[in-house]
């Protein structure tokens, strides 16, 4: 049935060019047939009057220009994606990878999706407890909310999201008291690119050991993988999280990790493809193809599910201005930053405060009404403290003020008593909560400037 | 018609041959799903064509129409009671609504839909306001529609029409409807302008009314006059579009349009959310009855966003001939060049600087020269006016990049955002010490007015106090505290004062998120009144332990004043004028010099 053309011109990189194709479509499907009638896919990047450039998904290895023939398939790349995919895992082409049964897909989706609505989004508000108070009580992550790690190579950010995919759970305080679960449909997504194999078997051991597998959905790409795959799979791990969220009703946690690798195999791509490179040889539209990947994030109204992310990139030599974490800075909303220096102190999890931000605010009504209050003291007391460590280092203690010192034991108590946690400890937002008000009490009540007497009066175990 | 064929597609870059008679910026129809596209480059019979959707799927072969129009918008009533666009002004809400009935996916926008900008079907009132027999030029107006509670919509005599008004109507008309005849030619309701076309006006003025925003450290160190143009450029998560919102939220402009241009869309849809519930301040109806938003966030085509901003900026134009002053936001214009440079690159065209078109710088100025204060046309002299903020997102927060410079070269006030304040939570993160505005003159007539005829002095001292700091912490941080004089540990105290208690606004608390101009005066007024007693009490008595001063109730009476609701401003007079007894009187029980350290610490 289909038509094989002999016509290859080129072949370069992972890309292929034919000539002679008619009706060719843009981003359409299409198979390559080697000598030994081994047959790779890829899809149409560009068409130009009879002439198609074609990027192939796997390796160019043994193709020549002589022998391999194309097929185009007269379809743009849909993905088969089912309910059952959760407790599987694939690999960035989609394949199974764990030796189960083949798959029968309930639907066939486009796998670059379709933007969502602005006005059919839904605003953010719930709340998600992670166990973390650094996240939970200072930069809360929210249903909907795209929230990345920014890490450092060598930091324990893989430990971090395997928690946060173990402990993450829709939670309301009542009275502001007492904690009340959510019993929904909850779904696990990981996508990993360009990973290592013990990076990915640590997530996979981690997701069995607790028994989340049978409810997560994996996608692996490791380091030797083809670099096309790693572009491709989170967009196919989106579109089952999409499908699953708004059709199936189910709150899906995307975990992306690494998006360094995901951008460094676009820019790769970019390069052999002879495109005009931007900041250090990234494509100008990285921005835009970012984008194509975090704003799938969100909920929509009417339906119930939701899709929240937490891509995870290692940010090259600590450098947040690098493009990679600047350009999704500028896209997803807010970030939780993973410190060199807490880490080296042993503090787990060395999340650091300052630089972190969760742009969504919670619904205070559904947890406590202090919450972001208590969560801008602390960073702004914790900040304060730093900076007059600062100074006593050059002035020595002996110059400092009784309010200065006070700041100085805010600071050494606040690292660790509150962002240190132990390994596994699932801290309820009420526990941080009243560790945090243990805190500031160390400071003078003046010093309180931006949670509101009434506050300081309820909770702040002040005699008056 | 022109019609012609694809030859090639890459991305949202189309090629079609047989274009003989296109003209340049001419929309085209797509392919066999008739997507909208715009002529950008002409070359013999072939036409390239930046594309405003998804090309996935499209063929070499498939045909193209040209319309013979350029990219235009409806403009009429509707506009602001619909309140949701995309980036080339399809209604968003309909199309959801449309999706639902065809059982496709209500969440997603789906390619090829065309829907005009305005309902035909709807009705609506027309009041004449000309009469038979008038005689009217280009820009008077015909007559009105009350198009929600707060705008009053102006119908008037479209551009190179004139003559006498030989019929009129009253009565509800949709806006296709002719509801009078200016000589020989039909007016309706609703018309097409051209996006990339700046409307005509009779002459622009120079600006002189500030566009009060409630913002302290804006309204007081870094005015925007009405017809103005201000940047806000700063790295991620500095709070360029809080800044936006709370602009959006409590200014003082009638009309407000929110371009968000490749932006996040959880942000669109807060402000979707939240406006309708927000009182506009004078009239108490929904702010969104005056809110206009264009969303085509970062995920939506990028042609589509290249053209959000022009469409925008004619919607601010359109309102600004009514006689309306108009503000309009643009969040953020860096998504807007990195759209110019995807199509440029595709166009193989010879890149600028990082890649940037040659002709970025001038379609930059181009875009904020169409801001001003004017006098709009027709017989009435009408003025409106049209004010431009937008935020600007250089990599790295570097600002020597292309389009921050490009920017900083034709607006007039800066408002520089500095990552390390917003670590510090010191929001607006706008830097007192970087940010300039070059309005400042325009508009002080307008503040000593409103405000009182001491506000520029009160002003430039609290800025000599903040720049005199930032001279004494390198000295602190060489010598320590001991070695300042007790005058400049007041000015300190003054300064960490002015810092965090007056340009530190929270935009998320009720009170706090806004302040009349009256309470900007009187808390800068407290502070400085008690910074300029403080000072004469330690020079007249310079062994007087500073802490007496610092840790006085009355300072931190000052320092929570921004807790007052405006109801309640007016008791701020009195507690000025109790600051110079309170403070002397410190010098009468002073003498033992050991007036405690920590005697106020506890007592609140």
């Amino acid at each position: 049935m289909k038509a094989w053309h002999k016509t290859i011109k080129e072949v370069a990189g992972s890309l292929v060019i034919i000539e002679k194709v008619k009706d060719v479509a843009y981003e359409e499907v299409v198979e390559i047939k080697d000598a030994d009638g081994n047959i790779r896919k890829g899809r149409v990047l560009e068409v130009y009057r009879d002439t198609a450039v074609v990027q192939l998904f796997t390796g160019t290895n043994g193709l020549d220009t002589e022998n391999a023939q194309a097929a185009f398939l007269g379809e743009t790349l849909k993905f088969g994606v089912s309910e059952d995919m959760l407790g599987r895992v694939f690999n960035g082409a989609g394949e199974i990878k764990d030796g189960g049964p083949a798959i029968i897909p309930e639907a066939k989706l486009d796998i670059n999706g379709a933007p969502i609505n602005p006005g059919m989004r839904e605003f953010p508000s719930q709340f998600i407890q992670t166990g973390i108070s650094t996240i939970d009580g200072m930069n809360a992550l929210v249903r909907g909310q795209k929230l990345p790690i920014f890490s450092g190579s060598g930091l324990p950010h893989s430990q971090i999201a395997a928690q946060i995919a173990q402990q993450a759970a829709v939670i309301t305080v009542e009275n502001g008291e007492k904690i009340k679960k959510a019993d929904e449909k909850f779904a696990v997504i990981f996508a990993a690119m360009g990973v290592t194999f013990e990076e990915a078997q640590f997530f996979t051991d981690s997701f069995e050991q607790t028994g989340a597998m049978e409810r997560a959905a994996v996608f692996i790409n490791t380091a030797d993988d083809p670099i096309v795959e790693r572009v491709t799979l989170p967009r196919l791990a989106l579109t089952l999280g999409e499908y699953l969220a708004f059709e199936k009703d189910m709150h899906v946690l995307v975990i992306m990790t690494d998006m360094t690798n995901y951008a460094d195999a676009l820019r790769e791509i970019s390069a052999s493809r002879k495109e005009i490179p931007g900041r250090r040889g990234y494509p100008g539209y990285m921005y835009t193809d970012l984008a194509t990947l975090y704003e799938r994030a969100g909920l929509i109204q009417g339906r119930k599910g939701s899709l929240t992310q937490v891509p995870i990139l290692t940010m090259p030599d600590d450098d947040k201005q690098h493009p990679i974490p600047d350009l999704t800075g500028y896209i997803t909303e807010g970030q939780i930053m993973v410190d060199r220096t807490l880490h080296t102190q042993g503090i787990y999890p060395p999340i650091q405060p300052i630089g972190s931000l969760s742009r969504i605010k919670v619904d205070k009504k559904a947890t406590r009404e202090d919450i972001s209050a208590v969560g801008d003291q602390l960073s702004a007391s914790y900040a304060k403290g730093r900076e007059i460590k600062e100074l006593a280092l050059i002035l020595g203690e002996s110059a400092l003020s009784e309010t200065d010192r006070a700041y100085i034991r805010f600071a050494d108590e606040f690292e660790k008593r509150y962002i240190a946690q132990a390994k596994g400890e699932n801290r309820s937002i009420l526990d941080s909560l009243d560790i945090a008000w243990e805190l500031l009490e160390i400071l003078p009540v003046k010093e309180l400037k931006k949670v509101s007497s009434a506050f300081i009066e309820k909770y702040g175990n002040r005699t008056a | 018609m022109v019609t012609g064929t694809i030859i090639k597609v890459s991305g949202p870059l189309v090629v079609a041959a047989g274009m003989n008679g296109a003209k340049m910026y001419d929309v085209v129809k797509v392919g066999s799903q008739r997507l909208l596209g715009e002529i950008i480059e002409l070359r013999g019979d072939e036409a390239s064509i930046q594309v405003y959707e998804e090309t996935t799927g499209m063929r070499v072969g498939e045909p193209v129409e040209s319309t013979g129009e350029p990219l235009s918008i409806e403009l009429g009533p509707g506009l602001l009671a619909s309140g949701l666009f995309d980036g080339i002004l399809r209604p968003l809400n309909v199309i959801a609504e449309q999706a639902k009935a065809d059982g496709a996916h209500p969440g997603y926008i789906r390619r090829g839909v065309e829907i005009p900008s305005l309902d035909r079907s709807k009705k609506w009132t027309f009041t004449p306001v000309a009469k038979k027999g008038d005689t009217v030029v280009s820009g008077d107006i015909l007559g009105t529609v009350q198009e929600t509670e707060l705008i009053l919509h102006k119908i008037m005599v479209p551009f190179g029409v004139s003559g006498t008004v030989t019929e009129i109507k009253s009565g509800d008309f949709t806006v296709t409807d002719t509801v009078a005849t200016v000589g020989e030619t039909p007016v309706a309701m609703m018309h097409k302008w051209p996006v990339r076309v700046p409307r005509p006006k009779q002459k622009k003025l120079k600006p002189s009314t500030p566009l009060v925003t409630q913002q302290r450290i804006v309204d007081t160190f870094f005015p925007v006059p009405k017809g103005g143009a201000a940047c806000v450029p700063g790295p991620f998560g500095a709070g360029k579009t809080v800044i936006q919102q709370q602009l959006a939220k409590w200014s003082d402009a009638q009309v407000v349009i929110y371009v968000g241009c490749g932006e996040r869309g959880n942000e669109l849809t807060d402000i979707l959310v939240e406006f309708p519930h927000l009182k506009d301040p004078k009239s108490g109806r929904p702010l969104m009855e005056r809110t206009l938003v264009i969303a085509n966030t970062s995920n939506m085509p990028i042609a589509a966003r290249e053209a959000s901003v022009y469409t925008g900026i004619t919607l601010a134009e359109y309102y600004r001939d009514m006689g309306y002053d108009v503000a309009m936001m643009a969040d953020s214009t860096s998504r807007w060049a990195e759209a110019m440079r995807e199509m440029s690159g595709r166009l193989e065209e010879m890149p600028g600087e990082e890649g940037y078109p040659a002709y970025l710088g001038s379609r930059i100025s181009a875009f904020y020269e169409r801001a001003g204060a004017v006098v709009c046309l027709g017989s009435e002299e009408r003025q409106g006016s049209a004010t431009i903020v937008a935020a600007v997102s250089p990599p790295g927060g570097d600002l020597s990049e292309p389009v921050s410079q490009a920017t900083l070269k034709v607006t007039k006030a800066y408002w520089g955002l500095d990552a390390s304040l917003a670590a510090k939570k010191h929001f607006p993160s706008i830097h007192w010490l970087n940010s300039y505005s070059l309005y400042q003159p325009n508009v002080e007539d307008y503040f000593i007015k409103a405000a009182g005829t001491d506000w520029p002095e009160l002003r430039d001292e609290a800025m000599r106090v903040l720049q005199k700091e930032n001279e004494l912490d390198d000295i602190i941080k060489l010598v320590g505290m001991d070695a300042l004089s007790p005058q400049e540990k007041v000015l300190l105290d003054t300064a960490r004062g002015l810092r965090e208690d007056y340009l530190q606004q929270n935009a998320f608390d009720d009170i706090d998120a806004f302040a009349s101009t009256r309470k900007m005066y009187l808390m800068l007024k407290a502070m400085m009144t008690f910074h300029r007693e403080a000072t004469a009490l330690v020079t007249k008595t310079p062994d007087i332990d500073i802490s007496a001063i610092t840790e006085i109730e009355l300072r931190d009476t000052i320092a929570r004043l921004k807790q007052t609701p405006e109801s309640d401003i007016e008791p701020i007079v009195a507690l000025i004028e109790s600051i110079p007894s309170t403070l002397a009187a410190l010098s009468d029980t002073e003498g033992t010099g050991d007036f405690g350290v920590n005697k106020t610490i506890n007592g609140m």
